[in-house]
């Protein structure tokens, strides 16, 4: 559904130092610089998939979609979604396709959300009985209830970006680009959106490809993962196997009865915080369940969990790691483009 | 790579895209929903609406001054009810066809909330037409009174007498009003390529007082300045249309000067696009 291959997107941006006396030299000789916002970046997603699109801010992630549903003319490589070339904007390609970013919206200012409904049934030709059905059925989904017919701007934001969705996706579109879509949202919220996310995926087969600061989103909603760092593709593959490689510790956190000797828990493996009633242990995956059948029966233990460690940690670590770049370094841990540039 | 070196489109059959037919034929299908949204916010803009309208005053300042002017005897052949026919024509038509798509283009292309109207399935020069088309009903109203002091004022000068003067008239309306629109969309396009296409915008608006006839009736400029204004297209914008309506033209020369004025639409249409669409190709949709 989505093909990208050896993509390339630079800009060329005006530069100059701070100051009165650059800005002035600046009006009679302009310094450009080209900024390469994505380098040679492949990679597939077939229909129906779930797609996390992740990177530090400034990784490209922005630019990539705005390529993808045709925003922006590529520098080079190739670029399909569906059957079609996006920045071409065929209306058939714009009628394929929905672009939501959580901090922008179409929805009229000053008019209730049905106006703008009734404005995007015109405009993607969608039949009255259809787009009432789909404001109906998407407004159940997210209990949207008589929102629509107040003005955009007396909603709160959770309950704009409610209607906003619903107005991204009245046309029905088989491909979804999310950028942020959760951002600024309360957690029952984001729990809202993702449910409703994936059972739209689920119910129309389409294909979502999301960027999101949220970790949560990510592990709810994608099984598999596609990273970028400085424009480049880190990796792209399952985001259990990501987070094993990259991590391939585990958390132990053991609550206890009462305190023990701190070399009681070193021995068990490292020990990440410990206080009297709770230490977090970090133990190799392989020797967890050793290290819980030892802690069960040597400490005075109320309670444990085993957890992998944190898709942020992860994230922090990869990103931290990567010298992907500028510098051309390869970057660590091995990267691994399981699906891109075919 | 350079940013200049052109895309490869790639190998495998990409679909013939639609003709322009099939564009215009959907867009004009959902031209009537646009309209309809875009008289509701005009209408929940009404305060903000109004006060706009009423900026354009300087038709009513300027005919003060001529009034004053004139009451000595006629200058250049205009006496005061020529004045007074003339500037209240110049606001009737000025309120009529103008717009602001190049300020509003302007904005969305630096702020880049022209992305979303990118990712519509209809041109977003249409859905631009048709929120400044569904201003018109609303400045009607406002005109209206000025029509009615029109008409007692102009009595037997009026185009009303001739037929094909009132059709002629109709005809330069929309001539004047599709002229401003491209214009606008040619030089809100221009924030593509420069960060000061709003300069451009007020140079232009500066140049346009002048050579529309917006101040100053070309009968009282100097020769030069009124030979140059029957060649530039700032006159079929406004001054052609209320020579039209306060009978200053005949039928035929009416309906040479209808000619030109379509001339330039068909010209400024064919500019605006060719900008619009070197522009869409550098959009950065920053922000957006």
């Amino acid at each position: 559904m989505i093909d990208v291959r050896n993509l390339s997107k630079s800009y060329r941006v005006h530069k100059r130092a701070p100051g009165i006396a650059a800005a002035l030299r600046s009006v009679l000789r302009r310094r450009y610089e080209t900024v390469k916002a994505v380098e040679d970046l492949s990679f597939q997603i077939a229909e129906g998939e779930r797609v996390g699109f992740l990177g530090p801010n400034g990784a490209g992630k922005t630019t990539t979609l705005k390529v993808l549903s045709g925003l922006l003319h590529p520098t080079s490589g190739t670029v399909r979604v569906g059957s079609y070339v996006p920045h071409m904007r065929d209306p058939r390609f714009l009628q394929l396709i929905t672009l939501v970013m959580g901090q922008k919206q179409q929805l009229l200012w000053d008019l209730p959300p049905s106006e703008t409904y009734a404005m995007n049934r015109a405009i993607y030709d969608i039949p009255k009985a259809q787009a009432e059905a789909t404001v109906r059925e998407l407004g159940d989904l997210l209990e949207i209830g008589d929102l629509i017919g107040k003005p955009t701007r007396q909603l709160s934001l959770g309950e704009r970006m409610k209607c906003e969705l619903v107005a991204a996706l009245l046309h029905r579109p088989r491909v979804l680009f999310l950028d942020e879509p959760t951002i600024g949202l309360d957690v029952s919220m984001q729990a809202k959106m993702r449910d409703f996310i994936r059972d739209y995926n689920e119910r129309f087969g389409a294909a979502v490809l999301l960027t999101s600061h949220y970790m949560d989103d990510v592990v709810a909603l994608c099984p598999r993962v596609v990273v970028i760092d400085h424009g480049r593709l880190i990796y792209d593959g399952d985001l259990r196997a990501l987070a094993r490689k990259v991590r391939p510790d585990k958390h132990v956190t053991i609550r206890l009865s009462k305190p023990v000797d701190h070399a009681d828990l070193a021995r068990m493996g490292t020990i990440v915080s410990a206080n009297g009633a709770q230490a977090v242990l970090s133990v190799p995956s392989a020797q967890a369940s050793a290290v819980v059948r030892d802690a069960l029966a040597t400490l005075p233990i109320v309670d444990l969990t085993i957890e992998e460690a944190p898709l942020e940690d992860v994230m922090r670590e990869l990103f931290g790691a990567s010298g992907t770049g500028k510098d051309g370094r390869e970057p660590s841990p091995s990267p691994k483009p399981a699906r891109a540039g075919a | 790579m350079s940013p200049e070196a052109r895309p490869d489109i790639g190998a495998g059959a990409v679909p013939r895209r639609p003709g322009f037919g099939a564009e215009l034929a959907r867009a004009a299908k959902a031209f009537p929903t646009l309209l309809r949204v875009g008289v509701s916010e005009v209408v929940a803009y009404r305060a903000e609406f109004l006060v706009w309208i009423l900026t354009t005053n300087m038709p009513l300042v300027m005919l003060a001054l001529w009034h004053a002017v004139a009451a000595e005897g006629p200058v250049k052949g205009l006496d005061q009810r020529a004045f007074t026919t003339y500037y209240l024509g110049v606001l009737a038509v000025r309120l009529l066809t103008s717009n602001w798509a190049a300020w509003q283009l302007s904005m969305e292309v630096r702020d880049g909330t022209l992305s979303a109207k990118l990712l519509r399935p209809i041109h977003p020069l249409y859905a631009l037409a048709a929120d400044h088309i569904s201003a018109i009903p609303m400045r009607a109203l406002v005109i209206s009174p000025i029509i009615v002091l029109l008409v007692v004022m102009g009595r037997d000068r009026l185009a009303g007498h001739d037929p094909r003067l009132v059709v002629v008239l109709v005809l330069s309306l929309v001539g004047a009003w599709l002229l401003t629109f491209f214009s606008m969309v040619l030089l809100g396009a221009l924030a593509f390529f420069i960060e000061s296409s709003l300069g451009v915008f007020e140079l232009w608006l500066g140049v346009y007082a002048i050579f529309s006839g917006y101040l100053i009736p070309f009968e009282v400029l100097p020769h030069w300045v009124s030979a140059a204004a029957g060649l530039l297209p700032f006159r079929f914008m406004l001054g052609f249309p209320v020579e039209v309506l306060v009978g200053r033209l005949g039928a035929a020369g009416a309906l040479r000067e209808l000619g030109a004025q379509w001339a330039y639409v068909v010209l400024t249409f064919a500019g605006a696009l060719v900008v619009w669409r070197a522009g869409v190709r550098r959009f950065a949709a920053y922000g957006g």
